[in-house]
This record gives structure tokens, C-alpha cells and sequence, in this order.
């Protein structure tokens, strides 16, 4: 049979195009985003979050040229410089704005590089969450049949239990680090994406386009990753938007709790446990502005996040 | 109805299964155990014999089958830290939490309800949007971050609440409880707050959706063409019809509520499950951490079992897949 | 000649949307008189819906009354306080509506309902109230009341759902009952008997109905006078017997044809050719005249006016089927 499909497709192939995916057809797909770019900077709000969010993502790129004080290196703190408040002086003559944490470290600049941490923790396991759960939706939406069934309900099973939870599991198991946090965020996230594909693809899956692609006998593989993922795109860049300030929130809370990033690497959340005991104190700073940062991040992605929901799916439009 | 119950019944259990393997062969990856007990100088000779004490010199297999054996007899182990009955550990713990998520569901009921049906009825309105808005921060915002601003501002600024613990706890009807003296309700008030932020946005989203849809629908119109006044329509007809979602999410998101306790039971220094699980990861008291899952993914699926028998034994169009499924 | 219960004039409501505003209702006049039925006919869309709902002030936003004077008993409705027309809401003006499957709140009980209708108007113990609604729950025909109040509307078939709305409605013997379509949704032999029983109701309470319906065939043996509506305004009044016989109107003798009946039979069912125009883009002159036989370049440029005829009728066309105009 398969020889015979592709024999078919040698013969075939020539003479009819393949029919475009819609929306990354040339000529209507550029009009049509260009239609949700206008449509999207019509919100001041979203606006604003899409600012800030590259200012955020500009600041933590340039983390080492805009920081005045490389939070890593032990050998620029000083112990006398511990707890300042904000607007006071560093031995090395650096005013720290947003005062000092219990080691002398000036708290912007450890703020400006917990941000890196942060948002590379984020993106990253939201990128990769989405290209695992995704294809997995998007084939088992395809496959249909026994293959769903036991997919979706692993899908189901996962999505019973509590993000935080089974993360928490996870990181007393693999230890503390970075890349460990990564694989803990993918591991509680891609089940969203995958149930978020299999929805749409259901749909797309009775769409004219993907009967003539199968039509033409092209390769599954083809059908499926050309023609059905990328019309399932849009929910997912909803989703996968508003899930990177999900990872970020669950991140800073695993750092936290004690489980996430270790001390080396501090992320905003590992800056925020470091200051809960001065906190009791009164020395707000070391907690607050970590905090504040994590707020205006968190803040801005949901802003941009909100405003692709009403563009990409008016259906949802409040 | 019954063949459903069976196999639903029979789910239930499987998950359970495979859960407790899971768990089982996570648990060996967190750590040796014996690192923990045996003292920092302590020879091989003595790692050993603590390894034996403990079962843990068998294969594995052999660990498994004992640990199937005895969890089927309520026997999760011994706690390390504590050197009594896991099981014991966690239900000691067990009111605190308890009494943490009923206050914290109670809460997020009092603040979601009354927002949630005022941003239904003026959708459009700055106070609707606003309100609206207000719930997307409290899904997003880190909750352990609210809670540490509430200590700020209530405990450590205003110094009306207490930063963290829990009250002086009384036996009522045999059950030790912190929520019957002032004391103990200030204690509460904090960490059920912000244990609530979340569920109350929840909740804001649910009622905003259901007033919105009832206003809209006719017998509200012959409500008000009775003659009805405005309060009675939003307390009494529209009211009743959104609290059915509301509470059967609410059920639903109980278990849920224990689960995130964990974060807020830290900040709090409340000593209840969610902190024990927090102090037993570090502590590697591994028999605790297990017990802890086990429990929480049978709460989890108890509740999932009852939810979807109710709406079972509510839809006839759900009990006729399932029996041709 | 008594004065007219309720007068309604020069209405005019609009609704605020995003294609721009649209007119529902344009400049209705009307007159009901105590113990009258007026039925106010025409088809979907045509503004009869919310004529009768701005009667009772329950028209939301992004809706509102532009102008016009609505007067019960001679006061006048429109611009009084929410709470003075709440008053009025069900003691003296009435409504029911189209779907009896809607109308009643499914989470609350009949009791429930009836009760605070009653306590909405009269200081009266919760016991005393029930007794009332029991004894009009007997009234419009439901059997074994008292048993009945304890139920919740889905206990209740359709038919009885009515009839639980028009007990409701009739609660405090309002001057008004203003009836959307209550037997639209109903089965034919259900329809006769509500007919039949709301007429011997509204009788012996001496209320005057505002019957808005689509259905002639409804309005014909009930009814006093009809007034027939087309995209927002009254194109023709009159009685009964003169509007249904001799129609002035081509849209009433269109909607007369369209009606199917015995001495019709074997003769093709006449329809009115295209569709009720939309709101949003209304034709110049007469809004019928796309679809009239008998338009001329006048109906398509120049609004016809509302023009008195012999018998107290009124119709707004340029070329009336029958009659002359009376001059003004």
C-alpha cells in the first residue's frame, strides 16, 4: 500500500500544486498579518506591555554592559557594604539604588541579571513544551483512534494534578540547577499545548485543505506539520504566550520553596526568598524589588497575551 | 450506570497503581537516605547496618513488593526525622491545612462572588474592565510574592496580623482547631488571603460569565417586568443560578487547594502539610514525602471520581458515551 | 367617549451599535382603551417587540427612548424615577413573553416566584401571599395548585408554564397587559385554550392587552383593533373587521394573502416577494416600497404620512387599496 501511495505522488505531484496551507499563503497570509498587527496596536495596553517587554528582554540581554556591579563575581562584594538601604553608597563608590542584599550585593544589579535567568528560564521551557506538546496534539489528533485515546488520557491525568506539585516532585528528584528547572517547567507544561493542538487540529482536521493534501497523497509527515500544525498556530500562540508568565511565576516560586535554580544563579524568585527574612525586619528592599520586577514581567507578557487572544480569535473577543 | 461505576472505579485504582510506582522510583532518586541518619563520621560497617535496618541493602523489586504490601495495610513507613508512622506525621499536620483551604475557599467565595457579579452587570464599564483585569493579575501574579507584601504591609508596617504560625490550638469535637479564638483567626487571615488570591480570580471569572449570560436571559425580563426590585433580581435570580458553577468548580478545585498550601503554608511558617513536605524534601525524610503523594493523589482522585459520577449521574448524554466507549 | 388607558406617542427608540445607530421604533402613535385588545402585528424585526418593552420601561442599553410620550391614567412614563416605574411594573402594567421555556427562573420555585411578585407590591405575610397565588394558580386552569406551587418549571410542561407567567401577570388586576407572542411557542389546541382563557381573565379584571403578534390568524376572532407595524412604524390601524375585510395597506393585504385558508385551497399561497429590510440601511421613502406592487417613484423618494381614513383608521401608503383619504 505505502509503495503504491508514493508511486501515486511521483506521478501526481507534478502536474497539480500543492494547495497552500492558508495561513502561510503568500498573498492573503501577509495581508492577513499585517491585519492582526494593526488590529493589535490599536490597544494602548498591549502596546505598552510589548514595550516593556523588550525593554525587559533588551536589559537581560545586556545584562553584563547595564549592571553596575557583576552580582556573580565574589570578589567585587564587600561584606561592609551588607544591607544599605537604597540611594546609599558602595565602598567601590557605586550608588546602589535599590539598596544591598545580605552579601553587599548591590540589588539592581542582581535584579538585572536574576531577570536574565528568569525570562531565559521561561522562554525557553515554553519553547520547547510547545514543540513537544504540539507535535504530540497535532499527531494524535491525525492518528485519531487507540493512539488519542491513550495520549489524551495521559494528557488528562497530568492536567488532574497540580503544576506546582508535580514540579516540586520533580526537582527533589533531579536536584537544584538551571537546566534542571528547564526540564521540570517542560515536563508540567507540554500537556496544555498538547490538549490546545488536539482541539484546533480536530477541527482543521475536516477542513477541505487537509482533505485535497491527502487527496494528493502526500507523505503524512507532510500533511501533518505543513498543512495541519500551522493552521492550529494561532490558540497556540495564545497560550503558549500567556504561558511564559505562568513558567516565570512557577519558576520563581520552585526557587522560592527552595527546590529551583541554585544559589549561584540567582533568579528574581531566588532574590525574593533571599530577602523573607529581612523582610520581618523591616529591610524591604531585598524582597520587594525582585518582586517588582517579576510583577512588571508577569504583567506586560499577560497584557500582550490578552490582546493576540481578542486579535487571533475574535470568537473569544471580550 | 453500574458497568460505569465499575469501570470508572477500576480507572481510579490504576491511576492510583501507576502513581505509587512512580512515586516509588522517584523517591529512590532523592538522595540516600542513610547520608542523613548515619552520623558524618560514621564508618561503612555502620552505613551498612542502618542501610539494613532500613530495607534498603534488597533489590529492588523486593523494596517494591514491601512497599506495595505494607501501603495496602496504611503502612507508608516510619519518618526518618520524626522516627514515627509517616502516616501519623501527615495526619497530624492534616486539620492545619485543612482548616487553611476551607478559610481560603470561604475567602475567595466573599471576594470573587460580589466582584464577579458586579463586573457581570456593567461589563463595559471602567469598574467591569477593571475588575476583570484584577483577576488576570491574581492568575498571574507569583501568590508567594502577595503573601510576603501582606506580611509587609500587615504584620510588619501596620502590625495588626501576625507575620506567621499558627494560633493556640483547641480540641472541638475531637478535632484540633485554631479557628474558634481571636488569636487563631488572626492567624488565619493572612495565609488564607493569600491562599484565596488565586481561586478568587477564578471565581471572578466564573461569576462575571454566569451574570453576564443571566441578565441577558427572559426570565429576568419578567423579573423586573414583575416589578421585582433590582436588589432582589441580583440576590436572589441571578444570584442562584451562578453559585451551581461556582461551587461545582470550587469542589473541583480543593484538592488543588491543598496542593498550593505548600507555597503559602512556607511563607507563613504555618505548620501544616504543605510546610512538612517543604521540610522533608530538604531533610530527605523520604517515607514522609512519600506518604504525602500517596495521599495527595488518592485526595486527587477521589475527588475526580466523585465530580464525574455526579455529572454522570447528571447528563444521560455523558453515561451513553461512556457505556459505547 | 372614555380617555384611552394608555396613549403612546410620537416613540421613537434606537439602539446604539457598531454598524451606527439603528431606529427600531420610529415615531409609533397609538391609543388603548380600557378593557380593549389591540393587536399590534408585524413581522420579526419590526419594532413590536420593543414598543411593547419600552412600555415598561425595560429597554436596555445600548437602547434607549429618543423621544415620545408614553401616559398611563394621563401620567406620563417616560423620565420617571426607576422606582416609581418598578411600582408600576407589575401592579399596573403587565408583560408576558414569547417562550414559556425562558420565562420562569429554573433554580427558583413557583412559590418563590409568585410570592415575590406579590410582596413586591403589598406589605403581606409570606402565608397570605402564598394563599393568593394558590387561589391564581386555580384561576388560569392549573390543577392541584397547592401542590403545584412546590415545584420547579421544569416540572411544568410549556403550555402550564404560560399559564403559571399569565397568573403572574395578572397577579395585581393590572389597567395593562402588554402580551409578546405568549402563544407563539405553544402547540395549536394549547394556543385555542390560553386564547380563550387570558380573554375571559382579562375581562373580568377589565385589563386592556397590547397582543403583539406575526400571526393574523391569532389576532383575527380576538382582537378589537389591529395595528399593523413595518420596520419601526404603525402603517396601519383600524378595527378588526375593517383592516382584515378591506385593507389599505398593500403590506396588510400582503400579510392577509399570506395566511393559509380553507377558501384558499388549491390557490397557490401568496407571499410578499423579498425580505424585511435591515435597519441599518432603510430606503429613502416608504420602507415598503422595494417590495410593493404598487410603489411609484414617490413611495421610493417621499415618506408617506400618517393619513386618517373613514371609520377611525389610519394608514401611511401614497396609493391606498380602498377608501380616500380623509382630508386633515
Amino acid at each position: 500500500m505505502a509503495d503504491y501511495v508514493r508511486a501515486d505522488e511521483v506521478a501526481i505531484a507534478p502536474e497539480i500544486p500543492e494547495p497552500l496551507p492558508a495561513t502561510v499563503s503568500s498573498d492573503r497570509g501577509e495581508s492577513l498579518l499585517r491585519r492582526h498587527i494593526d488590529e493589535f496596536l490599536k490597544s494602548p495596553g498591549a502596546v505598552a506591555g510589548l514595550t516593556v517587554l523588550i525593554a525587559l528582554a533588551l536589559i537581560a540581554v545586556f545584562a553584563p554592559a547595564i549592571a553596575p556591579q557583576n552580582p556573580y563575581d565574589l570578589s567585587k562584594l564587600d561584606i561592609m557594604d551588607n544591607v544599605l538601604k537604597p540611594g546609599e553608597r558602595l565602598g567601590s563608590g557605586i550608588t546602589a539604588f535599590l539598596g544591598t542584599d545580605d552579601q553587599g550585593r548591590d540589588m539592581l544589579s542582581a535584579i538585572i541579571y536574576g531577570l536574565r535567568i528568569s525570562l531565559a528560564v521561561g522562554a525557553i521551557s515554553v519553547v520547547i513544551a510547545c514543540a513537544i506538546g504540539a507535535s504530540v496534539g497535532v499527531l494524535a489528533a491525525y492518528a485519531g483512534g487507540r493512539v488519542e485515546s491513550v495520549v489524551m488520557r495521559i494528557v488528562d491525568l497530568q492536567l488532574s494534578f497540580p503544576a506546582i506539585l508535580v514540579a516540586l516532585v520533580l526537582l527533589a528528584v533531579f536536584g537544584r540547577g538551571v537546566d534542571k528547572v528547564v526540564i521540570a517547567l517542560v515536563i508540567v507544561q507540554w500537556a496544555y499545548y498538547a490538549r490546545t493542538v488536539r482541539g484546533s487540529a480536530l477541527v482543521e482536521k475536516r477542513r477541505e485543505y487537509i482533505e485535497a493534501a491527502r487527496c494528493l497523497a502526500l507523505p503524512k509527515s507532510r500533511v501533518v506539520f505543513r498543512h495541519l500544525l500551522p493552521n492550529c498556530l494561532p490558540p497556540l500562540i495564545v497560550v503558549a504566550t500567556v504561558q511564559v508568565a505562568h513558567a516565570i511565576a512557577l519558576e520563581s516560586t520552585l526557587s522560592f520553596l527552595g527546590v529551583g535554580v541554585p544559589v549561584t544563579e540567582p533568579s528574581l524568585g531566588m532574590l525574593i526568598a533571599h530577602g523573607y527574612n529581612y523582610l520581618l525586619s523591616g529591610k524591604y528592599w531585598i524582597s520587594t524589588f525582585p518582586g517588582v520586577a517579576l510583577v512588571i514581567a508577569i504583567v506586560a507578557i499577560n497584557l500582550v497575551g490578552d490582546r493576540l487572544r481578542d486579535v487571533l480569535n475574535p470568537r473569544l473577543a471580550r | 450506570m453500574l458497568v460505569y461505576l465499575i469501570r470508572r472505579l477500576g480507572q481510579s485504582l490504576l491511576v492510583i497503581a501507576v502513581m505509587a510506582t512512580l512515586v516509588f522510583v522517584a523517591m529512590f532518586a532523592v538522595g540516600d537516605p542513610v547520608d542523613i541518619l548515619a552520623s558524618p563520621d560514621a564508618d561503612q560497617r555502620e552505613r551498612d547496618a542502618i542501610a539494613k535496618r532500613l530495607g534498603l541493602d534488597r533489590p529492588l523489586w523486593e523494596q517494591f513488593g514491601l512497599f506495595v504490601w505494607r501501603a495496602l495495610h496504611g503502612d507508608l513507613g516510619r519518618s526518618f526525622v520524626y522516627n514515627v508512622p509517616a502516616v501519623d506525621v501527615i495526619l497530624q499536620r492534616l486539620p492545619a491545612t485543612l482548616e487553611l483551604a476551607l478559610t481560603g475557599l470561604v475567602f475567595s467565595i466573599a471576594i470573587g462572588i460580589p466582584l464577579g457579579v458586579l463586573a457581570g452587570l456593567k461589563p463595559y464599564s471602567r469598574l467591569g474592565r477593571g475588575i476583570m483585569s484584577g483577576s488576570i493579575l491574581g492568575f498571574s501574579l507569583p501568590n508567594f510574592w502577595i503573601g510576603l507584601m501582606l506580611i509587609l504591609l500587615f504584620a510588619v508596617e501596620l502590625r495588626l496580623l501576625p507575620a506567621g504560625g499558627r494560633g493556640p490550638v483547641v480540641s472541638v469535637l475531637g478535632i484540633p482547631t485554631a479557628a474558634f479564638s481571636l488569636e487563631g483567626l488572626k492567624h488565619l487571615i493572612l495565609p488564607a488571603l493569600t491562599l484565596a488570591l488565586y481561586k478568587s480570580a477564578l471565581v471572578i471569572r466564573i461569576a462575571q460569565a454566569g451574570t453576564r449570560e443571566v441578565m441577558l436571559q427572559d426570565y429576568i425580563r419578567f423579573a423586573r417586568a414583575k416589578g421585582l426590585s433590582r436588589q432582589r433580581i441580583i440576590f436572589v435570580h441571578v444570584l442562584k443560578n451562578i453559585m451551581i458553577p461556582v461551587v461545582t468548580v470550587l469542589g473541583l478545585e480543593l484538592g488543588s487547594m491543598i496542593a498550593f498550601a505548600v507555597v503559602t503554608e512556607t511563607v507563613f511558617a504555618y505548620p501544616g502539610m504543605g510546610k512538612l513536605l517543604i521540610d522533608s524534601i530538604n531533610r530527605l525524610d523520604r517515607p514522609v514525602i512519600v506518604a504525602y503523594l500517596m495521599m495527595t493523589v488518592v485526595i486527587f482522585v477521589i475527588i475526580n471520581l466523585i465530580v464525574d459520577l455526579l455529572y454522570a449521574a447528571i447528563d444521560p448524554r455523558v453515561r451513553l458515551a461512556e457505556a459505547k466507549g | 367617549m372614555t380617555p384611552p388607558i394608555l396613549t403612546v406617542r410620537d416613540l421613537v427608540v434606537t439602539f446604539g451599535t457598531r454598524e451606527g445607530v439603528l431606529t427600531a421604533v420610529n415615531g409609533v402613535s397609538f391609543d388603548l382603551y380600557l378593557g380593549e385588545v389591540l393587536g399590534l402585528v408585524g413581522e420579526s424585526g419590526s419594532g413590536k417587540s420593543v414598543t411593547g418593552l419600552a412600555i415598561l420601561g425595560l429597554i436596555d442599553p445600548p437602547g434607549q427612548i429618543a423621544r415620545g410620550s408614553i401616559t398611563l391614567d394621563g401620567a406620563e412614563l417616560i423620565g420617571k424615577p426607576e422606582e416609581e416605574l418598578r411600582a408600576l411594573r407589575g401592579k399596573r402594567l403587565a408583560m408576558i413573553f414569547q417562550d414559556p421555556m425562558t420565562t420562569l427562573n429554573p433554580v427558583l420555585r413557583i412559590d418563590t416566584q409568585m410570592i415575590e411578585a406579590i410582596q413586591a407590591h403589598e406589605r403581606v405575610s409570606g402565608k397570605a401571599a402564598r394563599e393568593r397565588a394558590r387561589q391564581a394558580l386555580a384561576r388560569v386552569g392549573i390543577p392541584s395548585p397547592e401542590e403545584r406551587l412546590d415545584a420547579y418549571p421544569h416540572q411544568f410542561s410549556g403550555g402550564m408554564r404560560q399559564r403559571v407567567a399569565i397568573a403572574i401577570a395578572l397577579l395585581h388586576r393590572p389597567a395593562v397587559l402588554v402580551a409578546d407572542e405568549p402563544t407563539t411557542a405553544l402547540d395549536v389546541t394549547i394556543q385555542a385554550q390560553i386564547l380563550a382563557e387570558v380573554q375571559s381573565l382579562a375581562a373580568e379584571t377589565g385589563t386592556a392587552m397590547l397582543w403583539i403578534t406575526h400571526d393574523l390568524s391569532v389576532i383575527a376572532g380576538f382582537a378589537d383593533r389591529i395595528a399593523v407595524m413595518y420596520a419601526g412604524r404603525i402603517v396601519e390601524t383600524g378595527s378588526v373587521v375593517d383592516v382584515l375585510e378591506t385593507p389599505i395597506h398593500p403590506y396588510t393585504a400582503g400579510l392577509i394573502g399570506s395566511v393559509p385558508s380553507r377558501n384558499k385551497r388549491g390557490v397557490p399561497l401568496a407571499q410578499i416577494p423579498g425580505m424585511t429590510p435591515s435597519l441599518a440601511k432603510l430606503p429613502p421613502g416608504c420602507p415598503f416600497s422595494p417590495r410593493c406592487p404598487r410603489a411609484t417613484v414617490t413611495c421610493r423618494t417621499t415618506m408617506p404620512a400618517e393619513t386618517p381614513f373613514a371609520g377611525a383608521r389610519m394608514a401611511r401608503c401614497h396609493h391606498p387599496l380602498t377608501g380616500e383619504p380623509l382630508a386633515a
